[in-house]
């Protein structure tokens, strides 16, 4: 089962070699591994998304929490959250097929960034699934590149009117 | 043990021109520093990038031991910390001095022992340009470090040092290695010793969670066949008498791990011994046989629970340690209790109500009787009856199988423990001399056992002893070595002997790599490939070095020349010639379960 694991970490150098590092060691799977600024400029945030049975899961959490560098760490898997991923896709697209593709970018919310004669390039946000998905349509037009920025993920308020579907 | 050099802590502090607010040099930064953590021996070995560190060493009431190869400096910090609990100090140069640490680090490391290694480094414009001597230290030791710091700073240094102390000694201990390149260590600033250090991602749990050690007590009142397993924590918090009380109070038989021993007195009535792969029959039976484990600051190492889906089967499993990654690691656990042991087992024992478990108690030494095992005839008949409580012991006793004139390496270990009446500190190396030395000395004091658990390092005896003695100087010491691992650091001979210190080094002389030997001999068709050893005269060796050296190839000069060494005001090597093919029994081969273990070999 897939997980999500949000750590608070500090901004220092090597902290990303640390949890890799130790993600490698003990011969956990990353699925994918985001690091970003946060609000707090000298703490970064991590989104890693695993592979594994809870138990490994635990042990993933309680090995994070020992790096001294590391400040806090969630799994956010069972909780409701917002999950975003960003992936850019470069697709083969000829003056026949380009209102096809437009189309379907249209209606997964996506955006066409960049035009060529022979391609363009899809950017689109969303869940795992929906970019899987988007993906899976456009693969026929030709799929030229292709890259995708691994999942970010943040609590939903406890309280209050929550949009839980706009964009899913 | 502390007492001596906490006094001695202050009279540096009475003694000393207060530096802050003065304009002081990296190096002279991080004595200061050093100072005002009470270091008071450091083990190293210089080289170029080091030097602005040596240059103001001498200025300092600290004692440098320098050493013949940076991996004996690290193991002898190592040893100093076990038996001090202070955290223990290295140094090394950038480079093959940083890297020659490595074993011993990783030793530190699995073994949790607090140590603080400071590597030169080259100079901060240099890094990353491949310059001579240069090496990424701490990418290599990051996972075999606790935590590990580059000081990029001078400003940053004081503040450094107090974390990597703090970091090196509190909750799970470990070791730090900052790594110091050279400008940080000459540049010069206005030297302000913090106040106090920030570290929001460290907070070790000490008090355990008062409903889970509710828990765990209603758990042990029940119990009708307790164990507990005592391993290193016990040892490293200091909680050898609450582990005794919570024993008898409760009356429930303890075993130890390797790295458990003397955290409960081995001639005690509820002591079962160690247990695992060279365990005692009445240990590995009992934790196979009872209803409740209590495991005590230890982490079910392969090599102490065997194949771990039959390891204490039919037990509810409490577990204590401070480190909450160790739970559920390798066994489930039915109660967690995260905490130090010391403050987890004084609440434990207020409510723990006193019980008597006898039948149990009798079934235990019904084992401890009719599995006595080879060790047990090698002892005089006097321990075995003070064991099993029998004053006529039915089963033949010491020397009863064995030739009168051969050397058995278990008997050598007895005779050291009957020559210091038990009250040695003993290091042994890694291999069979390990399980001699563990199995066949009765620790009764505490803290009185050290030894490589979790890494195995072959070469670690007798480094670590010198550290150890420099630790204890009011203790014999003993380090009891194999003929393989005594020649992987045998160069400390010089540093024991250039610094007088007087560890006695007992070689058990098998010619073999013994261990390997038996693994071939049970597991490996007999094939003893790359286990015989033809060895230097390792009392001629002692001599050259200017030691006492001693060769003993007859079984009746084994306690009178131990004691001839207990005389001796220095080092001293005695070679042991012992029998070639002598194994350690029991034996739980690799990946079985502990009860179903190797007693005999039929030989």
């Amino acid at each position: 089962m897939k997980h999500t694991v949000v750590a608070m970490v500090e901004n220092q150098p090597g902290v990303l070699n640390r949890v890799a590092s130790l993600f490698r060691r003990r011969g956990f799977n990353i699925d994918s591994l985001t690091v970003g600024r946060t609000e707090t400029p000298h703490i970064s945030r991590m989104t890693i998304v695993v592979d594994g049975a809870n138990t490994i899961v635990e042990q993933v959490v309680k090995q994070l929490y020992k790096v001294i560098d590391v400040l806090k760490v969630s799994d956010v898997s069972a909780d409701t959250t917002v999950m975003r991923e960003l992936a850019l896709i470069k697709v083969s697209a000829t003056a026949s097929s380009r209102s096809e593709i437009m189309q379907i970018v249209d209606i997964y919310r996506a955006k066409i960034v960049d035009v060529a004669a022979d391609s363009l390039i899809i950017e689109v946000t969303g869940t795992e699934d929906k970019i899987e998905s988007l993906t899976q349509l456009v693969r026929r037009f030709g799929v030229k590149e292709m890259v995708r920025t691994g999942c970010i993920a943040m609590l939903r308020s406890a309280n209050g009117a929550t949009k839980t579907s706009e964009e899913d | 043990m502390i007492m001596i050099s906490d006094s001695k802590k202050s009279a540096i502090g009475v003694s000393r021109e207060n530096m802050e607010g003065k304009r002081l040099s990296g190096a002279q930064i991080l004595c200061e520093c050093l100072l005002r953590e009470g270091v008071e021996v450091i083990f190293g070995f210089p080289g170029g990038v080091v030097l602005p560190l040596y240059r103001v060493l001498p200025d300092y009431p600290m004692r440098h031991i320098l050493v013949r190869h940076e991996q004996g400096a690290a193991h002898a910090a190592d040893g100093y910390a076990r038996v001090t609990g202070k955290a223990g100090v290295c140094i090394a140069t950038s480079g093959p001095g940083a890297t020659n640490l490595v074993t011993g680090l990783a030793n530190a490391f699995l073994d949790s022992v607090p140590l603080v290694a400071l590597t030169g480094q080259v100079a901060t414009p240099f890094i990353g340009k491949d310059s001579f001597q240069e090496i990424d230290i701490t990418g290599i030791t990051l996972p075999i470090t606790k935590h590990n710091f580059l000081v990029q700073r001078v400003e940053d240094l004081a503040r450094t040092v107090r974390k990597a102390f703090h970091i090196a000694t509190t909750g799970r201990p470990g070791p730090v290695l900052i790594d110091l390149p050279k400008d940080v260590l000459s540049n010069e600033i206005q030297f302000e010793y913090p106040k106090q250090i920030h570290l929001p991602g460290y907070k070790p749990t000490l008090q355990g969670n008062v409903r889970q050690i509710k828990q765990a007590a209603k758990l042990f009142n029940e119990a009708d066949r307790p164990v507990i397993l005592a391993g290193r924590g016990v040892n490293i918090s200091g909680a050898q008498a609450e582990l005794k009380d919570l024993a008898e109070k409760a009356d429930v038989p303890v075993t130890v791990t390797l790295l458990g021993k003397s955290g409960f007195p081995d001639s005690h009535r509820l002591a079962l011994g160690m247990l695992g792969m060279h365990g005692t029959v009445a240990a590995n039976n009992a934790v196979t046989g009872a209803d409740l484990v209590v495991a005590i600051g230890m982490r079910f190492d392969d090599r102490v629970t065997g194949k771990t889906s039959t390891f204490a089967a039919h037990a509810r499993v409490v577990h204590i340690d401070i480190d909450p990654a160790e739970i559920g690691k390798n066994v489930r656990v039915h109660v967690p209790i995260v905490g130090d042991v010391k403050h987890v087992l004084r609440a434990l024992n207020d409510e723990v109500t006193p019980k008597r478990h006898d039948a149990w108690n009798a079934h235990i030494a019904e084992w401890k009787l009719l599995h006595s095992g080879m060790e047990i005839r090698e002892r005089e008949g006097k321990f075995r009856r003070e064991r099993c409580n029998l004053p006529d012991c039915p089963h033949p006793c010491l020397s009863a199988g064995v030739r009168a004139d051969r050397i058995l390496p278990q008997y050598v270990v007895d005779q050291i423990c009957k020559v210091t009446e038990g009250s040695a500190i003993v290091v042994s190396d890694v291999g069979q001399n390990q399980m001699f030395a563990a199995r066949y000395y009765v620790y009764d004091e505490p803290n009185s056992f050290v030894s490589s658990g979790g890494l195995g390092t072959m070469g670690f005896g007798m480094p670590a002893a010198m550290g150890v003695k420099i630790g204890r100087p009011d203790k014999a010491v003993w380090a009891i070595v194999g003929d393989g691992g005594f020649q992987m650091t045998i160069q400390e001979l010089a540093t024991l002997a250039q610094d007088k210190i007087p560890v006695k080094i007992a070689v058990l002389n098998n010619g073999y790599l013994g261990m390997i030997r038996q693994w071939q001999e049970l597991f490996h068709d007999k094939v003893y490939c790359g286990a015989r050893l033809v060895s230097p005269d390792f009392a001629a060796v002692a001599e050259a070095y200017g030691i006492a050296g001693f060769q003993v190839a007859d079984k009746e000069s084994v306690a009178s020349t131990i004691r001839r060494a207990m005389e001796i005001d220095g080092p001293v090597v005695i070679d042991f010639l012992v029998e070639p093919d002598t194994n350690v029994f029991p034996m739980v081969p690799p990946g079985g379960s502990i009860h179903e273990m190797i007693e005999d070999n039929g030989r």
